[in-house]
């Protein structure tokens, strides 16, 4: 229990001492990509390597040093958060040489620590290679190398369930600051003049959220920090709550200060159990050393935090819906004004960020609006975090200065498409956002640009597609989603995507008619227009940006019946070659519509308009003798 | 309001409910985290708990109600042992998680509509997004997260997880 500001110093300083005596340290990644490809096993299996050769070994950081029997240094063997290279997992990180091994089995274990721990030496079959080339340390592989990681700095360098790391790295230095060398104004003139925008996707200014917030007379105000993150392919809130959970905590806490609230919340969906573990890890050491709680290091301020688990509703990603589910109620939102500002969680004025805006505020605090300004465009300064998927080379969790183009984080970060498959599109901002095409290649990604070309942040999820994605099945996919998760509150949102969705079906299908996509197009611009909150009206954007950047492929399906990516599986024609067919039957027997007739031993034959093209009778053919035709 | 089921006769047995009030407090709003903490035990939500909870918590059946609707993480229906969730996510959608789903259903011959076997063994439901895009295709069995899936990985798993049942 720390009880003021010079025990927070001293005990800062203790820790970063004894980080220093862990000169070597094994960081085993334990984000949940790593942990589903085993990684807590060669965690478990590194320890008990080390401690068969006697190497001291420690998992937390000691107070009594560890190598008090005069023995040799020990190495820390440590669960980190994720390191965002998740198509290389799992991933183990060697400190100091900082050499970063891919696709670690059990088996690499011994290897490692033989070679690595005990010689200084790198495996090199295990580290990342790319055309011949092996790059050793973590820094030079060209998924790092262009990054610019701030909000996610600390994610894969330290224990993410060890809040004495956390101080060994300066953790809570900026909250100790703001508590007591700033007063609220200054930190919320700090977070103004940084220009701070909104990292849930919509870019509202943080500061300008924050003063009106601070300047409500109510007694009561709440913190809230959406940890939703529901959009389909995002996954950096998830990555920053399960790798760095202090970071976040402490700019909450920083919020809490600035506007005078002494309870929070965080909203996390319950699809992230680990997520939600480590923050109530983190919530209890906080509270522990006396950081979280009343008189916080014997001040007047005074700040607890709850953590809420989503039940499944995507519509809960939207501030007064999020609200309504902490209060115990169906997530719907409501009608604003007033806004969440004024009125937020049990009707008392709420600050609502989301995770990656609450990561940015620490480093703000302690490094300054200046410095912070001086990161990507003016006007969306600082950095993004994307999840980058699909199909690409690298997939995985990035960060980059916001401005950077299109092309440098597909092609420089991502590697380029995989299996040098050609770029098609790239879906940016989940059901809420747009595809963008090679014509925007060059474009920077910031909150400005993107939407001037139709798309948004969004959540940042970046879902890189080649030429064999059909564009209006991706459109379709989408409707289907806001579909499934319209709340039904509002008739534009409820109706309307249901109608647009069963547009989108039938075109998917081959039953698209004339006048179809000028249809899609009107009922856009309504629900646009009418609906309740951000879901409805957003929800038309991945329709009207394929639409307007693939019109050539809706057309085909309309018209010609036909689908150019060779992907929706209703358009496809299944023949059978008459010179191949040995007449063997095999293929009537497995057909469920009795489509395919004949006489044994001659070719047979296949009725088109009966046949509901479900592949069955392609895998039965051991002649090759059925062909399905795009 | 509620369908009764006639084959679940069993009365409920209370007592469960009130261990979670008494470890997340009786208070109206924590009625989601309720339900959730009597579906993790229960693994659905029995229709015993709604007037009992109405009365332990001053607020309507129907509200309740209207909340275990609402939510999808929340099942009227008993679910599986084993609830296999297949990730159709964007990322999991564009790297083929549909034919996995195809495989499953009809492996263990479920349909849209009736998501759980009659033994009560396997349900299958499709989730938004897992948040593990760079595994994709991926699954999960009871929260445990299965990478980069394919339908004939889908069936195997099956297999084993029959044989574990056998072995149980």
């Amino acid at each position: 229990m720390l009880n003021n500001r010079e025990e927070l110093k001293a005990c800062r300083d203790t820790y970063e001492k004894l980080l220093t005596v862990e000169k070597k340290r094994i960081l085993v990644c334990a984000g949940t990509g790593c942990v589903s490809s085993g990684s807590l096993e060669i965690f478990d299996r590194l320890i008990a390597l080390l401690e068969e050769r006697n190497i001291p070994c420690s998992v937390e950081l000691q107070e009594d040093g560890c190598n008090g029997d005069g023995s040799a240094d020990p190495v820390g063997v440590k669960k980190s958060g994720c390191h965002g290279f998740c198509e290389m997992g799992p991933l183990l990180l060697i400190e100091p040489q900082g050499y970063l091994y891919t696709k670690v089995s059990l088996d690499d274990c011994e290897e490692i620590i033989e070679k690595t721990i005990v010689g200084g030496e790198c495996c090199e079959r295990l580290a990342y290679q790319k055309d011949g080339k092996i790059y050793a340390r973590q820094e030079e592989i060209p998924f790092y190398e262009k990054q610019t990681r701030l909000v996610l700095e600390h994610c894969g360098h330290i224990d993410a369930t060890s809040i004495k790391e956390y101080f060994a790295i300066g953790g809570y230095e900026a909250f100790e600051k703001a508590l007591f060398d700033m007063s609220g104004e200054e930190i919320i003139q700090e977070i103004t003049d940084s220009n701070l925008r909104g990292r849930g996707g919509g870019g509202f200014p943080a500061g300008r959220k924050w003063t009106q917030v601070r300047s409500q007379k109510t007694e009561q105000k709440y913190i809230v920090c959406n940890g939703d993150e529901g959009d389909p392919g995002a996954f950096m809130d998830r990555s920053i709550m399960e790798g760095d959970p202090h970071r976040m905590i402490e700019g909450m806490m920083i919020a809490a200060l600035a506007c005078g609230a002494s309870e929070g919340y965080i909203y996390v969906r319950a699809e992230y159990p680990l997520a939600v573990s480590r923050l109530e890890t983190a919530i209890r050491q906080a509270t522990e050393y006396g950081l979280l709680g009343d008189r916080i290091l014997g001040t007047e301020f005074s700040f607890i935090l709850h953590i809420c688990r989503g039940a499944g509703a995507f519509v809960c990603g939207e501030g007064s819906a999020l609200t309504a589910s902490i209060e115990g109620k169906r997530g719907m939102p409501r009608v604003k004004p007033p806004r969440t500002v004024e009125q937020g969680l049990f009707d008392k004025p709420t600050v609502l960020n989301n995770v990656e805006t609450f990561a940015n505020v620490p480093l703000i605090i302690s490094q300054g609006a200046e410095w912070y300004r001086g990161i990507g465009p003016e006007n969306s300064p600082g950095t993004k975090a994307f999840a980058m998927t699909g199909n690409i080379e690298n997939t995985g969790l990035i960060e980059v200065p916001m401005g950077t183009t299109l092309k440098e984080v597909i092609f420089d970060v991502g590697g380029g498409m995989r299996g040098g498959d050609q770029f098609k599109a790239v879906q940016i901002g989940g059901p809420s956002g747009g595809c963008l095409t090679t014509d925007h290649l060059d474009l920077p990604l910031d909150f400005d640009s993107l939407k001037k070309a139709g798309a948004m942040i969004g959540s940042g999820g970046l879902v890189v597609l080649d030429s064999s994605t059909c564009m209006v099945e991706i459109a379709r996919y989408f409707m289907n989603f806001t579909q499934n998760e319209s709340c039904g509150k509002c008739v534009p949102c409820r109706e309307g995507t249901k109608r647009m969705l069963a547009i989108l079906e039938n075109i998917v299908e081959g039953k698209g008619e004339e006048g179809d996509i000028e249809l899609l197009l009107e009922l856009a611009d309504t629900i646009s227009q009418t609906a309740l909150c951000g879901l409805g009206k957003t929800a038309a954007l991945p329709v009207i940006s394929t639409i307007k950047n693939f019109r050539e492929e809706y057309e085909a399906h309309i018209y010609e019946k036909r689908c150019p990516a060779g992907n929706c599986q209703k358009l496809k024609i299944i023949k059978i070659l008459p010179d191949l067919c040995k007449g063997c039957s095999k293929c009537a027997k497995v057909c469920p519509v009795g489509a395919i007739r004949g006489m044994v031993k001659k070719p047979f034959v296949l009725d088109v308009s009966k046949c509901i093209k479900c592949g069955a009778c392609l895998d039965q053919c051991p002649f090759g003798a059925i062909e399905e035709v795009v | 309001m509620l369908q009764r089921r006639s084959h679940l006769s069993t009365t409920f047995d209370l007592s469960i409910v009130n261990e979670i009030i008494d470890s997340l407090g009786c208070k109206p709003s924590a009625i989601i985290a309720i339900l959730q903490g009597v579906q993790e035990r229960c693994r659905y939500l029995p229709e015993e708990i709604f007037p009992y909870l109405s009365e332990k918590l001053g607020v309507s059946e129907a509200s309740i109600y209207s909340v275990a609707t609402f939510y999808e993480n929340f099942s009227l229906e008993p679910k599986g042992k084993y609830v296999i969730k297949i990730c159709d996510g964007t990322a999991c959608h564009v790297r083929k998680s549909i034919p996995i789903l195809e495989k499953l259903r009809k492996e263990l011959k479920l349909t849209e509509k009736k998501s759980t076997t009659d033994d009560l063994m396997f349900t299958v439901e499709t989730v938004s997004c897992l948040g593990a895009c760079g595994l994709a295709p991926v699954i999960t069995v009871n929260d445990k997260v299965y990478p980069a899936m394919t339908p004939d990985k889908a069936e195997l798993l099956l297999r084993e997880l029959r044989e574990e049942k056998k072995d149980a």
